[in-house]
């Protein structure tokens, strides 16, 4: 990582600057991303919406460092990135468990890759599975976890190393709603104990603006930012907020933009 | 007023005794099901046996056609350490032969999965080599090694690698991205990557070759002494078929049939012990389930 230039202002925390990113493909090039520019302060979160196809996750492979952009800049605090950023947490849309290892053996792997202190990294990988009510559950394996239980599971190994920042790609896409409200108000409460920063990568336009400081409505492919809107709403957000006007406000501002780009149409 | 008398709610059976009877009855049906696991096929193995003896005294087959069970039984009985020598000569070249798979086939996947000019370069031979009938490659092996245990060894190799190579190269390419992508945030360096991560989560690929490949190293190995032998399993056969023992000849299918069901037994006990139980388990119901 090398600085980009001295600012007499500290630096945001996370800055995507004019991401671009073309695939080459044999049907000629594809445009996903088009000068994409993100930033966050310390322990922001931001949740970035929009239809499939919109270049979200190519976005947050590349913030991850796991993809090169085709031009354009991630930085962190200042310093750019140029390969996989290992001191983050990622969540996937599937947990990504190893099936051969426990509850606790796989939040484990990222204490054996980060070669932390075993005995102290299991201890907080027991109170982590704990937080998200898991206990009594370290010693199961994936398949007897439900859908729910394994990404929360994934959320703890993510969290282990206690990351800056989480990047979370479509975490709950695949949960049933019940389980994806808990896990929503999981989520929020654990970013607002360990004051990490989120990229949220999601669909659901009442996710985005129940956990976000910030959301970044997408267009469709090439993505580019249509609007970024500040989530002005008192924390901690409670399930009763959802029927509020002002939280209403922000979905009906979210969905307009949808309707106006032709992702969502009306009859 | 209504004829039916309302159900007492006094009545009603407690939960827990509900779910213990439930719980009861499923011991039962799985017990049964182990049960009947064991008793069906041995009913139909013996059923067989029996209709078998009794046709074969009843049409009055000859013995030198089709010699009823009694007589093999009595064969293997008689030639026991002929067949016993045979077996011990036999079990020699497959598992060497077998060992050979694997100590050759699975560097070469790894060099196929690691290197994908090498892949490009090589799964073309690989590929038209198995198209070749081995048993034609046979003679040729037996002028260059002459008749002892080597050509044995290598036709059972010869046919037995191809497996262990196409399930491992596969196994080790098959893996998820995500899991790599993970690996790689996560700090894990290729080493620990490939051993924490790739390697098990090919194992079982790698193992369904290896229990191919066992059944493929034990024809390969008959093939070799029905070629140029002067010993083994197969070896015995040519020379019982020489001398019409019809008797003997079934007694060496028997031990030859023996000799390939332990040998895979062997290997699935070793998959049993690398990768847990209950894995194997959860990929059947994966499998079953859908």
């Amino acid at each position: 990582m090398t600085a980009i230039a001295p600012d007499p202002i500290p630096p945001p925390y996370l800055h995507l600057h004019g991401l671009t990113k073309v695939y080459a493909s044999r049907d000629g090039a594809v445009r996903a991303l088009d000068q994409v520019s993100v930033s966050g302060a310390h322990g922001a979160f931001i949740s970035i919406v929009g239809p499939s196809g919109c270049g979200k996750s190519t976005l947050m492979m590349i913030a991850a460092g796991l993809m090169p952009a085709s031009s354009g800049v991630v930085a962190i605090e200042g310093a750019r990135v140029d390969g996989p950023r290992t001191d983050i947490g990622i969540v996937f849309q599937s947990p990504v468990l190893l099936e051969w290892r426990t509850a606790l053996g796989n939040v484990m792997l990222q204490a054996e890759a980060k070669r932390l202190d075993r005995t102290s990294a299991e201890g907080r990988a027991r109170a982590l599975l704990a937080a998200v009510g898991l206990a009594g559950f370290e010693d199961k394996y994936p398949h007897e976890l439900s859908g729910g239980m394994r990404q929360r599971v994934s959320l703890c190994r993510a969290l282990i190393h206690d990351p800056p920042q989480l990047l979370m790609d479509e975490p709950f896409g695949a949960l049933d709603a019940l389980t994806r409200d808990q896990l929503v108000l999981d989520l929020q409460r654990i970013c607002h104990e360990r004051r990490v920063s989120v990229l949220f990568i999601t669909h659901s336009v009442a996710e985005a603006v129940f956990l976000s400081d910030q959301v970044v409505v997408m267009t469709p492919r090439p993505g580019r930012i249509d609007r970024l809107i500040d989530i002005d709403l008192p924390r901690p957000r409670t399930l009763a907020m959802r029927d509020t006007p002002e939280f209403s406000r922000y979905c009906r501002e979210i969905l307009d933009l949808f309707l106006a780009r032709g992702v969502l149409r009306e009859p | 007023m209504s004829e039916t008398e309302p159900i007492p709610p006094a009545t009603a059976p407690h939960l827990d005794e509900v779910a213990a009877s439930v719980e009861r009855r499923r011991a039962e049906r799985a017990a049964r099901a182990r049960v009947s696991a064991v008793l069906a096929p041995t009913g139909v193995v013996v059923g067989l046996m029996i209709l078998w003896e009794v046709g074969t005294r009843a049409f009055g087959v000859p013995v030198f056609l089709l010699p009823p069970p009694s007589a093999i039984v009595a064969a293997i009985a008689k030639h026991w350490w002929l067949l016993a020598v045979a077996s011990g000569v036999t079990t020699l070249e497959i598992v060497l032969g077998f060992a050979l798979s694997i100590a050759v086939g699975i560097p070469l996947a790894l060099m196929i999965f690691l290197w994908p000019p090498f892949a490009r370069a090589v799964l073309p031979l690989l590929v038209s080599s198995q198209a070749m009938p081995k048993v034609a490659v046979a003679p040729l092996l037996l002028v260059w090694f002459g008749f002892g245990l080597v050509p044995k060894v290598l036709i059972a190799f010869l046919i037995a690698f191809f497996p262990v190579v196409i399930n491992t190269a596969v196994g080790l390419a098959a893996i998820e991205p995500e899991k790599i992508h993970l690996a790689r945030s996560m700090g894990l360096g290729a080493w620990d990557t490939f051993f924490k991560i790739r390697l098990p989560d090919a194992l079982p690929a790698i193992f369904a070759g290896l229990k191919i490949s066992i059944t493929l190293a034990v024809v390969g190995a008959v093939v070799g002494e029905f070629v140029g032998g002067d010993a083994g399993l197969g070896y015995l056969l040519m020379v019982a078929n020489g001398s019409m023992d019809t008797q003997l000849l079934f007694a060496g299918i028997v031990c030859l049939t023996i000799l390939g069901v332990a040998l895979y037994l062997v290997v699935e006990l070793t998959e049993r012990l690398v990768i847990p139980r209950h894995i194997i388990a959860s990929e059947r119901a994966a499998g079953g389930t859908f």
